[in-house]
């Protein structure tokens, strides 16, 4: 009943190619980013700020970016950690070095850092597949740990290792640094998250989202019938990069403004950001915002459920998160590998026929 | 009939709320999961338990209850801040994370919020300038004391000299292994030794190739800046190398009877800082084990009481505890603020008597704290591991560091700090 498309002509080529061809999914759409842009920051406190939408917010770009290397064209990486690593190393180098220039050219910027560093990571691509691929993005991530680690120049010399983030302003409002309005954090974090979804949306279903996965189902037919390799997995590492990049930049910046790479950019974090692709659905859009909301809302319901409401020691729920998490992921790999978006387009085909389904 | 029940519901809902506030409200971002769960389970029980006794012995302090917010950290910075956004707008008094990472995720956050942080023997060091972090505490000591007091040791075993001896520094790779470097490498140029500098990676089970390293060129003396799993598997590879154990000295966070236990008879013999004496038949134990665990009340399993890190937990509850009295008394309410709460941890003066009193006698070294020097006194003792008795020994008495040293470097670390923030160094 929602989801009809009885009545809902297209009258263009443009009409019927658009993102979201059902009216009522268009005026969801809508709905929800009137609620985030015009909603949530006047509702927003601290602790829903930094505890749940901007790392939301922030692991929604990383997911988007993996998504596109690993759920579109089909490369398994774990070097998703040691990229974040790249954008938030560039992030503090260029808001130490040009104090000046506003942070959304630095974030920007630090993305395009990430996307060159990825694209020679990724050069390994052309010749290995699969599980040697993730092996050999498994040494970038060890590799780029390292490298901030032993070279202190990426610190700035700073005697423990550690970046902070200095306080900087976006028209004249604090968004990085221990003064930051909780409404700024989030909405920073909102419209990058809004600005990379859409090129996201648009890169996936134009020509290179379609050689990506060309290149994804079966490399040798992809270049059979003419799409080159070494440009399909090159942009899609570059494309990834940018925005894990990106996430790395608004993770050290805005959400945590001091960050020590082996602990904030380690292998758990590469681990996290494949388990939200992997439970939100390879290859969707949707799907990123779903694994990333799904992995940073779960720590925290459960502390609330089973800390706050029930009275459990702390040790035995955080040792309970890593069951749950655990078992969800064996669940979600077993019986709905497209994740929860595939779920979601069941339901949509489910409230399509509701209440009559033959 | 429904003003006067929405009436009744906002009188019971200020009744409900008005003691909640008069609480003494105090948060333990522990970890009692991961691979530093070892340290993080003692420190964390002995913390709440100190607590939990005052409540259950004298009602508090003052007259006003203590109240424990647990949350998990995992010794994670981002379940750091999670713990710190949900449990700050309770009216927490102070924050100890026992955490170097989570220290400096905290450090402009509770500046900017207003709620002191005390890092007891970690964190930031150069805090201790009061000038610069007015809202940031870590007395007694900190890690370049405990480098200088190692250096100190060293000299005093060596006749005065360490010219030529070769040291190597085992380290945690972050920032909490990281901080004694610049104070060795000071102190290395000023006394003659040669410093080897070797990383270990988080979580720390991997160091085989440090400790070939340390075969190869046998340096004279071992130093390790380690905490959780690191540390016991240094004694173990310490032991299996055939280092003379004498010669390999930890931090106070590398010296508890987890770190050594594994190793058995081998571990005989290492040695380490702390900042505490162990005497477990201090008064305060007894009234802990009446008054706590045998009411049900203990944090943990009630293993923990005595040992190293338990006693730690204990002294670092003691040191807010006592500072709450503190503010009470300058202040003259019972229902302090976090505001008041640090001029009263300012103004904390802790001597042999007053420990006495607490029946914590000569638990830790006598120091005041003031607007100038927020970092105490910085002694520390080196203790021996006994096997055979299973206890640790304490060798010395408080070894003082060398202020020469440190102080010019908290001092050059903080005015950075000051020039990168805007902030204009001067007392509250």
């Amino acid at each position: 009943m929602f989801y009809r498309e009885a009545g809902d002509f297209k009258t263009s080529y443009e009409a019927d190619s658009q993102t979201f061809p059902i009216k009522f999914d268009r005026y969801r759409f809508w709905a929800m980013l009137a609620v985030a842009y015009l909603v949530i920051p006047f509702i927003i406190n601290d602790y829903w700020a930094n505890a749940i939408l901007v790392p939301f917010l922030i692991y929604t770009i990383a997911a988007i970016g993996l998504n596109i290397l690993t759920g579109y064209c089909g490369q398994v990486s774990l070097g998703t950690g040691g990229f974040m690593a790249v954008g938030a190393y560039a992030m503090y180098k260029l808001m130490t070095s040009f104090p000046d220039v506003s942070v959304v050219i630095h974030v920007i910027l630090a993305g395009g850092i990430t996307a060159v560093v990825g694209a020679a990571f990724g050069l390994p691509s052309l010749r290995i597949k699969g599980f040697y691929l993730a092996v050999a993005t498994l040494a970038a991530q060890f590799f780029l740990v390292w490298l901030f680690n032993k070279v202190a120049w990426f610190y700035n010399y700073s005697a423990s290792g550690q970046i902070n983030a200095p306080e900087r302003f976006v028209g004249g409002i604090a968004v990085t640094g221990p003064n930051t309005d909780a409404w700024a954090k989030y909405m920073i974090c909102l419209v990058f998250v809004t600005v990379c979804a859409i090129i996201a949306r648009n890169l996936t279903r134009g020509t290179m989202g379609r050689k990506w996965m060309a290149i994804r189902d079966m490399d040798i037919a992809a270049e059979i019938i003419g799409v080159n390799p070494l440009q399909a997995k090159l942009t899609a590492f570059a494309v990834s990069s940018f925005f894990i990049g990106i996430s790395g930049a608004l993770f050290f910046s805005v959400y945590l403004g001091a960050v020590e790479v082996g602990e904030a950019f380690g292998i758990q974090k590469s681990f996290l950001v494949l388990f939200m692709v992997i439970i939100g659905g390879l290859g969707s859009i949707f799907g990123s915002f779903a694994g990333a909301g799904f992995l940073v809302l779960l720590p925290v319901a459960l502390k609330v459920i089973g800390v706050d409401l029930l009275g459990w020691p702390t040790d035995i729920v955080a040792h309970l998160q890593l069951v749950i998490i655990g078992a969800l992921i064996m669940f979600f790999l077993i019986k709905e590998p497209h994740g929860l978006a595939q779920f979601w387009r069941i339901a949509k085909e489910k409230l399509r026929l509701w209440p009559f389904p033959y | 009939m429904k003003l006067k029940t929405l009436a009744a519901m906002a009188l019971a809902g200020t009744l409900a709320a008005g003691p909640a506030l008069a609480e003494l409200v105090i948060p333990d971002l522990s970890y009692r999961t991961g691979p530093y769960a070892a340290g993080g389970t003692p420190v964390s029980d002995g913390y709440q338990d100190y607590f939990n006794m005052l409540n259950a012995r004298d009602g508090g302090v003052g007259g006003e209850m203590f109240r424990i917010l647990e949350c998990e950290t995992g010794y994670n910075t981002e379940k750091g801040v999670e713990c710190y956004e949900s449990t700050k707008g309770e009216g927490a008094l102070i924050y100890q994370p026992l955490s170097t990472g989570i220290t400096y995720q905290l450090i402009p956050k509770v500046t900017a919020d207003g709620i002191p942080l005390h890092t007891m023997g970690y964190g930031r060091t150069s805090a201790a300038n009061g000038e610069v972090f007015n809202w940031v505490f870590n007395y007694p000591a900190n890690y370049w004391d405990a480098a200088s007091v190692m250096v100190n040791y060293l000299l005093d075993e060596n006749g005065g000299s360490l010219d030529g001896k070769n040291i190597a520094l085992v380290y945690h790779n972050s920032a909490y292994g990281k901080e004694p470097i610049r104070t060795l490498e000071n102190l290395s140029a000023q006394y003659g030794f040669e410093l080897t500098q070797l990383a270990v990676d988080h979580p720390g089970q991997e160091q085989k190739s440090q400790w070939l390293q340390i075969r190869r060129e046998r340096p004279d003396y071992v130093l390790m800046w380690g905490w959780g799993v690191m540390n016991q598997v240094a004694v173990q590879e310490a032991a299996n190398i055939g280092f003379p154990m004498e010669n390999f000295i930890g931090n106070w966070w590398a010296g508890a009877e987890h770190d050594v236990i594994p190793a058995g008879d081998a571990a005989n013999g290492y040695k380490s800082l702390n900042m505490n004496r162990i005497d477990a038949s201090l008064p305060v134990f007894d009234d802990i084990r009446t008054l706590v665990h045998d009411a049900g009340n203990a944090a943990g399993d009630g293993s923990n009481i005595g040992t190293v890190l338990y006693t730690r937990g204990m002294y670092a509850a003691m040191l807010a505890a006592e500072a709450v009295a503190t503010a009470q008394g300058i202040h003259g309410v019972a229902a302090i603020t976090p505001a008041m709460m640090r001029d009263g941890m300012e103004a904390l003066d802790i001597t042999a008597a007053r420990m006495e009193e607490l029946g914590m006698a000569n638990i830790g070294p006598e120091f005041a704290v003031s607007c100038q020097d927020h970092g105490g006194s910085g002694l520390g003792i080196v203790q021996q591991w006994d096997a055979s008795a299973g206890a640790w020994v304490a060798l010395t008495d408080y070894i003082a560091p060398d202020d020469a040293v440190t102080l010019p470097l908290i001092m050059e670390d903080s005015a950075a700090f000051a020039a990168e923030n805007n902030i204009e160094a001067g007392c509250m």
